[in-house]
């Protein structure tokens, strides 16, 4: 059974650093600042939840288990409100989401990328 | 394993610093800062150091980046001017780290135990705990007992740190005196962060208590206790505007605090020697010397937590409000 | 584990210069801030590697019955240096503001020029 447990949680675990590289690259790579927080919002979900599951899994039915309950709540709630700040902010400076950034690729041509 | 994580923690914190001072966007490098700093509280778990990392995010990533950004908002944000005397700043700096990268070779064995800062006080410390304090924290011990004088001392640090800053740019503008509008009014039409602001806040000074009180038990005690309510209230002012924050804890209160922190500090101080010990000497405090030293440590961790909420709101305040 | 350690120290020593390189060489003053609080983050990772011992825990007696702990001291003068660091960051932050009032700039080279006057 703690077999079973262990291989659990380093699948959790895995996935979870997987969907955190994801992030980063998509967030390198994406042309604006929209695309680009879309991305990074894997991070913040996926990748805390998969992450945090796996460790509750190593930890057990200890207190550890429930602070890391705790935490994977407070981190659900706020990341995605941060998120939603940023991009707030954003538009009331003045950034638009780009034209460029909306269209399929077969669609338009690229004329070069947007700065923000 | 705990050698890869380091050396990647400190690889990422090179990177991070090259970062920051090869840009001129001052609000990029304070933000860079604050990964900085979260950067090296992981390496200082990493290393044993629960307490100091737990300090090192909760002011180093937290509260100095609060600090920064409201001193930005009040000056420029870019930085204009290219430096000057790259070339010799550059070779004298570089000859320096050559030389301490030369001295690090002749320090001692990383984590050796016959190393000479581990012989002398240390083992006396982490025996003796058991024994005149027993509590589980061996560092709040040495914070607030065996070291009590330097903590009092940093407390007024602190403190003076607060008096500087309301010197320098007043203690906030008396409500009335502007007209409304000129108050920050806050993220008001910002629905999500209000809203999810004002569920959180109650645990975040909930969670600020609990650091406070199991400093004796855990990594906590009062400064982290202090930087983390100081940053529940902050947010409530940045949610609600100003203004509302004003009225809620007026800045008299935060006077208050302020002054009430260190003053309960050296009256348990002058307790001792009330009570027939010396300055400080928390033994004769209660009948039992072990609950008298308990006591004297919960005491003066109030004293500290107090005074860092004061003095960190006082000073946001003070930026806060001025200019406006 | 020897390389980590050594890797610590010459980190304490680069994180050392970049902060003293921003102090010396950038005419902004609040970048000069920023690396003033590099210099200081590169001096508590010092302390902090040295005082750690091979095969120890955070100095904080628990029920699990380890026996060999790091060593409490140089935490405790971190802790306080930390504190104190964000203590002169805030005063200095003040002065860069009143300053920015009085002469309207914050650029060193500026600030003199305007004093020269």
């Amino acid at each position: 059974m703690t077999m079973l447990l262990d291989i659990l949680s380093w699948v959790l675990l895995s996935l979870g650093g997987l969907s955190i590289l994801i992030g980063g690259i998509g967030a390198l790579r994406m042309p604006e600042l929209y695309t680009r927080m879309h991305a990074a919002s894997i991070t913040d979900s996926m990748g805390t939840i998969l992450v945090l599951l796996g460790i509750m899994l190593q930890a057990g039915w200890s207190l550890a288990t429930i602070k890391l309950i705790a935490i994977l709540l407070f981190l659900l709630l706020t990341s995605p409100t941060s998120s939603n700040a940023l991009a707030s902010a954003a538009l009331l400076a003045g950034t638009r989401p780009s034209e460029e950034a909306g269209q399929d690729v077969d669609e338009g041509e690229d004329e070069g990328e947007e700065k923000e | 394993m705990i050698v890869i994580f380091g050396i990647f923690l400190l690889t990422l914190l090179v990177i991070t610093a090259i970062a920051i001072v090869r840009t001129d966007n001052l609000f990029v490098a304070v933000m860079l800062l604050g990964i900085a700093s979260l950067l090296i509280a992981g390496n200082f778990f990493l290393l044993d150091a629960a307490d100091v990392a737990l300090t090192e995010a909760a002011v180093g990533a937290g509260i100095s980046t609060v600090l920064f950004l409201s001193a930005l908002a009040l000056t420029s944000e870019r930085e204009r001017a290219r430096s000057s005397n790259k070339a010799l700043s550059f070779t004298v700096v570089a000859a320096a780290a050559l030389i301490l990268i030369y001295a690090t070779f002749d320090k001692p064995r990383f984590g050796d135990p016959q190393a000479p800062s581990q012989i002398h006080v240390a083992p006396w410390y982490l025996e003796k705990t058991p024994e005149y304090i027993d509590i589980p924290n061996v560092v709040t011990a040495v914070l607030g007992s065996f070291r009590g004088y330097d903590t009092l001392g940093e407390v007024f640090v602190v403190f003076t740190a607060g008096i500087g800053v309301l010197f320098l740019l007043g203690s906030g503008v008396p409500l009335g005196s502007l007209p409304r509008e000129k108050f920050n009014e806050g993220l008001r039409h910002h629905l999500i962060p209000r809203v999810v602001g004002r569920v959180l806040i109650p645990f975040i000074l909930l969670f600020g208590l609990y650091v406070q009180f199991h400093g004796e038990y855990g990594p906590g005690g009062g400064f982290q206790a202090g930087a983390i309510i100081a940053a529940a209230i902050i947010l409530f002012a940045l949610l609600e505007g100003e203004k509302r924050a004003m009225s809620v804890i007026p800045a008299r209160a935060l006077l208050g605090l302020m002054a009430f922190g260190p003053l309960l500090y050296v009256a348990v101080g002058v307790a001792g020697i009330v009570l027939g010990g010396n300055f400080l000497d928390y033994s004769v405090l209660s009948s039992d010397s072990v609950k008298g030293q308990q006591l004297g440590i919960l005491l003066i961790e109030a004293g500290v937590g107090i005074t860092v909420t004061g003095v960190l709101l006082s000073i946001f305040h003070a930026f806060a409000a001025r200019g406006r | 584990m020897e390389f980590l350690g050594l890797y610590n120290y010459w980190v304490f020593a680069i994180l050392l210069m970049i902060g003293f390189y921003a102090v010396i060489a950038k005419r902004n003053l609040v970048k000069k801030l920023i690396g003033l609080s590099l210099f200081q983050t590169a001096v508590f990772l010092l302390y902090i590697t040295m005082g750690k011992v091979d095969g120890g825990t955070a100095p904080i007696f628990s029920d699990a019955g380890t026996t060999i702990f790091s060593n409490p001291l140089p935490q405790v003068l971190i802790l306080t240096a930390i504190v104190v660091g964000i203590s002169t960051t805030a005063l200095g932050l003040g002065i860069i503001v009143r300053l920015k009032e009085e002469y309207g700039s914050i650029e060193e080279h500026e600030i003199q020029e305007i004093d020269e006057q």
